[in-house]
This record gives C-alpha cells, structure tokens and sequence, in this order.
C-alpha cells in the first residue's frame, strides 16, 4: 500500500509539471497584459516598461517558467501579485484558501449527510411512495444548477417578503462570509450559530446537486448489493434485517459512491467559482475568476496548481478509501 | 402427457416461430415507450428544439430589441409574488435594457440546445473513435492510449475551458489571421457559440472513451468477432461493421444523461461572463444580468431559471429511461 501511494505521488510530478506549463503559457497566449489598465486608464509606456522589468516579464518565456518553477520548488514561492501590488500569491492564498476549503467542506459533508441516508432508505423501501418521492425530489435536485438555486434561496430566506398582509422578515443574511471567519485548526468551521447562519445557504446551493447524484446513485448501488447471495446467506443464518443491512450491504454499496467522490470534488472546487460570485464570499474561487480577467499571471498560475494538487489527493484518497471498502482490490 | 398439454406446447412453438426478431434498438424502443415521464420529456424536448429552430416566428420581440423607456418593467402575466403590471407590453416582463424577457428566453434555447447536442456530438466522436481505436489495438498501444487518458483525468478540466475561453475571447476582440481567423470569423457568425462548442467538446470525450473501450474489450473476445475474421473481414470493417453498432447504444445513453452537464457548463460560462456575446441571449447570460437585481426585480431571472431547470430536468428524465430501457440491470443508476 505505502509502495502504492508512494509510486501514485510519483505519477502526479508528470500531470502537475503538464498543469503549470499549458496553464503558464496559455495564460501568457491571451491578449492583453496585465499592466493594461491601472483602473479605468491606461498607464503611460515607460511605466509599463518599468513594470515589465520589474517583473521579469521582458525574459524569454522559458527562462520565466524555469524561474517560477525554481522559486516554487526551492522556497514554495508562488510569486508576487501583479493587481495587489503589496500582497504576494502566498499570502492571497492563506487568505482566501480557509474561506473557500471551509465553503467546499461543509457542502461535501451536507451532500453526504443527505444524499447517503436519502438513498438508503429509497432502497430499503423500493417501489413505495417513499421511494418515488425520493427519487423525484432527487432527479430535481440534480436538475438544478447553482445559478437558479443561489439567487433563489436568496430570493426566499435573505430577502423580506410581504404576502397577503403577512410580513415576513429574513432568515437567513447573505454576504457576510469571511468578515470575521471562525476558524477551528485553520479552515474548520465552529459550531457557531452565526456562522451557520451565513453558511447554510450557500453550502446548500453548492451541495443540493451533489447530495442528489449521491443519493440516486447509493440507492442503485444498495439496490444491486441486496440481491446478492452473500445477503441472502446472511438473512439465511438468522441475522437482523438491521444487522444484514448495517454490517454486510453497506459497505460494499459504498463503493461506487465512493468512486464519485473523486469527480464530484472537482466539482466542488469549480463549483465555488460561480457559488462565492452569488454570494459575495471573498474565496479563492472568485479571486481565480478576477485574476484570469487582470490577467494576473502568477495568482492565475497559482490557484490552478493548488486546485491541480488537491484534485490529486483527493484522487488519491478516494483510491485508499476504495481499497479499505473492497478487499479484492491489491494495489501492488 | 395429456393432449391438452401437446396443444399448449404447440402453439407456443407456433409462437415463438411466428414472433418477428427484434433488433436491440426496437427492443429498447419499446420500452421507453413505457415510460411516461420519459416520453413526456421527449415531446418537451422536441417542443424545446422547434422553439429553438422557430424564435424568429414565435418570439414576440428580437431578442436585441431595447426600449429603454420600458427597462425593468413588470410582466403583464399575473404570477403571484414577482409583482405584475396589467398595461405592460411584456408578457413576462423586459430587463435592464427594455428587451422583452420572453423573447429574449425563447432565443435562448438555441444557445442552450445546440451547445448540448454540439458538445455531445463532439464528445460522442472523438471518445468512440478514441476508444474503438485504444481497444482493438495491441495491449501495448491501449495501454498508452488509456495512460493519456488517465493523465487529463488528473486534470482540472474546468479551469482549461475557463482559460480557453477568455482566450478565443480575448483573440476575437484582437483579430487574428489564418486558420485562428477563420474560426473567430465563424464564431462571430454563431454569435460567440462555436468557441463554446470546441472548449467544451474538445475536454469532455475522456469518459466516452474510457467506455468505448471496455465495451471494445468485452466484445473483442466474442465469437461473431472471430468468425468476422475468419471470413477474412478487415480490421476497419471488423470496428465499423461489427463493434460500432454494439458500442454505439450505451455510449448514446450516456452522452444523453452528459448534455444537462454540458448545458450546465455552458450557463456557468456565460454566468462568469465568459459565455456568448452580447446582445446574444443565454440563459445563463440572463440569470447573470438578472440576479443582481433580485431584490427589487425577481421576474428578470424567473423565467431563464424555470427554462434552464426544465429543459436539463428533461434531458435527465429523457436520459434515465433511455437506460432502463438499453440495459434494465442499471436502473436507477445516475
């Protein structure tokens, strides 16, 4: 297993390597510099030039990518911010990343917390009321994209509303994420009422899809798992229907939700691109979308191999995940 | 044996002889038949690409029609809550420039449809030809062909299509010549689509691969397959004649349940601003322009949000019972 994960490591240096260059120079392909525009005017030439050789940018390209990937490798330096002239990618990174991992946390566990119970019990009531409505409430779910969930939960619980005489005020606020931020071990959010209170909504847009897809997706899997034999050697033997569920079809239904989990991380992470933008929360996502649009090479490079590298662990720990889930599955 | 039991066992002989063989795909026909929700969703669907094809004659208004004087006005059509203005021109109101939301709505699903069949299309091509390729070849070249697979699997996808695109854009604003030209002038005509349509395509066939390819492997071992060789059938005729036609219906069905992701995409896109030129209506473009003045003007993102959510809501029920139908064991699957 340590063999395993060790070689897996290995094989990620190739797709990181390819990630930071085609990022590199792509973001350098696209017209426009980033000293373009200071505001609304543009700067006079010589200040431009000036930029430009401070930054290193008169270099030939390649001695650029060699230097950034050198400072990278040797201080785990991503570079200075050409927007935010006083703040380097670094210490955007240590502001924004806790926002965000925060946000992607606490979706992905609502989408468990949900999806994973909602299809048990689709499944273990197969072809009742309880089941259609759980499956049509789930192929809605997935249905929606975030951009009509997040302006429509807004709409419904952080925006007072006069119906037929009755004024109701909001439940929940909006934007005001990242304000004060209540940190557990850095990105952990505390069970704190005011927290949750601006968490909920947005956590909620970004997971409804997940917690759907989870949800149909273990109801499938734990449909085809009890047909098993070894189920039925189970309830031959004389357990509990509870103990042959818990112990025996669980987990080995888990498996192909565990295969999603890896995707379905991805998803959260570009997820939160479009989710902070609704809801004005000043993470990574939304600053990854501005920098593309300043051109903002080295925050741009930044972001995308932080999101290469958690795509990579999160793959990897899936693959662990799914090995503990399977026995059958060696890898060596 | 009684003689009433020779007569039974005869007719169903008889039965049996006269049943007409059925091909897999009249088979599966059949069963989606059966399937209410999924026959439903196929008519909205139909209904959904005549609007698409016939906004010219449907659509009240041109989608760039703005009457400045009329901007953010409320929708004639009394739908309770969002607030409505008997007088008004609009039935479902007009946005921030005057232009009527219907139309504008009803224009949209040209963006919305053809950037999913565009992108299936697309996806479907270059995956099955990938995938026929990487599975009947020698061990050695699948096993390449599948490493490169696994090797953008690796990757961030969307941030790709998110940089190729402010790239197509940031070109198209610049000019540009020759082959990179052509394609700038073309997705001028489409109105900023045909960017959209490569970006999502071009990084979406990964999984219609990988699938090509087990089916190719599985199928590869059967007997029809030797027989086809030993008849002395060429390589090219043994993929096309004989492993295409059995590929071909899982891959369908699952790039059926893919288009509400690349119509998804397509609306997140254009909601980062990265979607089609304006004045060009999307879907996501309207929700984008709308959201901000949610507060005082909900109808501006009411009737996009309604479209974009049942259009890929038919899309998915349409795609769960072309499953159920193609392969009854995965019902239910996502």
């Amino acid at each position: 297993m340590t063999k395993y994960i060790i070689r897996r490591l290995f094989w990620s240096i190739p797709v990181l390597f390819f990630l930071t260059l085609a990022v590199f120079i792509l973001i350098r392909a696209i017209p426009g510099g980033p000293f373009d525009f200071a505001g609304d005017k543009s700067l006079p030439p010589s200040v431009v030039k000036n930029l430009e050789a401070k930054y290193r940018l008169n270099d030939p390209v390649w001695k650029q990518f060699v230097d950034y990937l050198s400072d990278l490798i040797l201080r785990f330096d991503l570079g200075p911010s050409f927007r935010y002239k006083s703040r380097t990618v670094n210490d955007i990174i240590a502001q924004t990343l806790p926002i965000s991992a925060q946000l992607g946390l606490v979706a992905l566990a609502l989408a468990l917390l949900i999806g994973i119970p909602a299809g048990i019990i689709a499944a273990l009531r197969q072809n009742t009321m309880v089941d259609y409505t759980a499956t049509f409430i789930a192929i809605i779910g997935v249905s929606i994209p975030a951009i009509v969930m997040g302006p429509f939960l807004i709409w419904i619980f952080a925006l007072p509303h006069d119906i037929g005489g009755w004024h109701y005020e909001p439940i929940f606020p909006v934007s005001r994420w990242g304000a004060k931020p209540p940190f557990f071990l850095g990105f952990l959010p505390v069970p704190d009422l005011e927290f949750w209170k601006y968490a909920i909504l947005p956590a909620f847009t970004l997971g409804t899809g997940l917690s759907a897809s989870i949800a149909r997706l273990t109801r499938a899997s734990l449909l085809q798992v009890i047909r098993e034999d070894y189920i039925r050697t189970a309830r031959a033997k004389g357990l509990s229907e509870r103990a042959v569920i818990v112990r025996h079809a669980l987990k080995n239904s888990m498996i192909p939700v565990v295969t999603i989990l890896g995707p379905m991380f991805a998803a959260v992470l570009t997820g939160t691109f479009v989710v902070e933008q609704i809801f004005a929360i000043p993470g990574l996502g939304k600053h990854f979308v501005t920098s593309i649009g300043n051109r903002d090479y080295p925050v741009v490079l930044g972001t995308s191999l932080l999101y290469g590298v958690a795509i990579v662990i999160a793959n990897l720990a899936v693959d662990i995940v799914y090995a503990w889930l399977d026995p059958r599955i060696r890898y060596d | 044996m009684s003689t009433g039991q020779r007569q039974d066992e005869e007719a169903l002989r008889l039965q049996f002889a006269l049943r007409k063989e059925r091909s897999p795909w009249a088979d599966a026909f059949r069963q989606l038949r059966k399937n209410r929700v999924a026959v439903g969703s196929g008519i909205f669907l139909i209904f959904i690409i005549f609007t698409a094809l016939f906004a010219d004659y449907i659509a009240p208004y041109h989608f760039a029609d703005a009457h400045m004087a009329d901007n953010y006005r409320l929708p004639r059509l009394n739908i309770p809550i969002l607030g409505h203005d008997p007088t008004s021109p609009y039935l479902l109101g007009a946005d921030f420039l005057g232009r009527d939301i219907l139309s504008r709505t009803i224009y949209g699903t040209r963006v919305s449809i053809s950037v999913g069949f565009a992108g299936a299309l697309v996806s479907l091509v270059i995956g099955i030809i990938y995938g026929l390729i990487s599975g009947y070849s020698s061990t050695r070249v699948d096993n390449i062909m599948m490493r490169f697979v696994d090797f953008l699997y690796g990757l961030p996808i969307l941030i790709f299509v998110i940089l190729l695109q402010v790239y197509f854009k940031a070109v198209a604003r610049k000019g540009a010549t020759g082959l990179l030209g052509a394609m700038v002038s073309l997705d001028e005509k489409m109105g900023g689509m045909f960017f959209i349509f490569v970006a999502i395509g071009a990084l979406n066939w990964l999984g219609m691969a990988r699938l090509t390819r087990g089916q190719v492997l599985s199928y590869k071992q059967k007997e029809f397959i030797e027989a086809a060789r030993s008849i002395g059938a060429s390589n090219l005729r043994i993929i096309f004649r004989h492993l295409l036609p059995n590929v071909l219906g899982p891959c369908i069905v699952a790039e059926t349940l893919a288009i509400p992701g690349y119509i998804f995409t397509e609306a997140f896109l254009s909601f980062l601003g990265l979607g089609v030129n304006a004045p060009t209506p999307s879907w996501g473009i309207m929700i984008s322009e709308g959201y901000i003045g949610l507060r005082s003007y909900p109808h501006l993102i009411f009737t996009p949000s309604v479209a974009l959510t049942l259009t890929v809501l038919a899309f998915n029920f349409l795609g769960d019972g072309l499953r159920d139908a193609f392969d009854p064991r995965l019902r239910g699957t996502t």
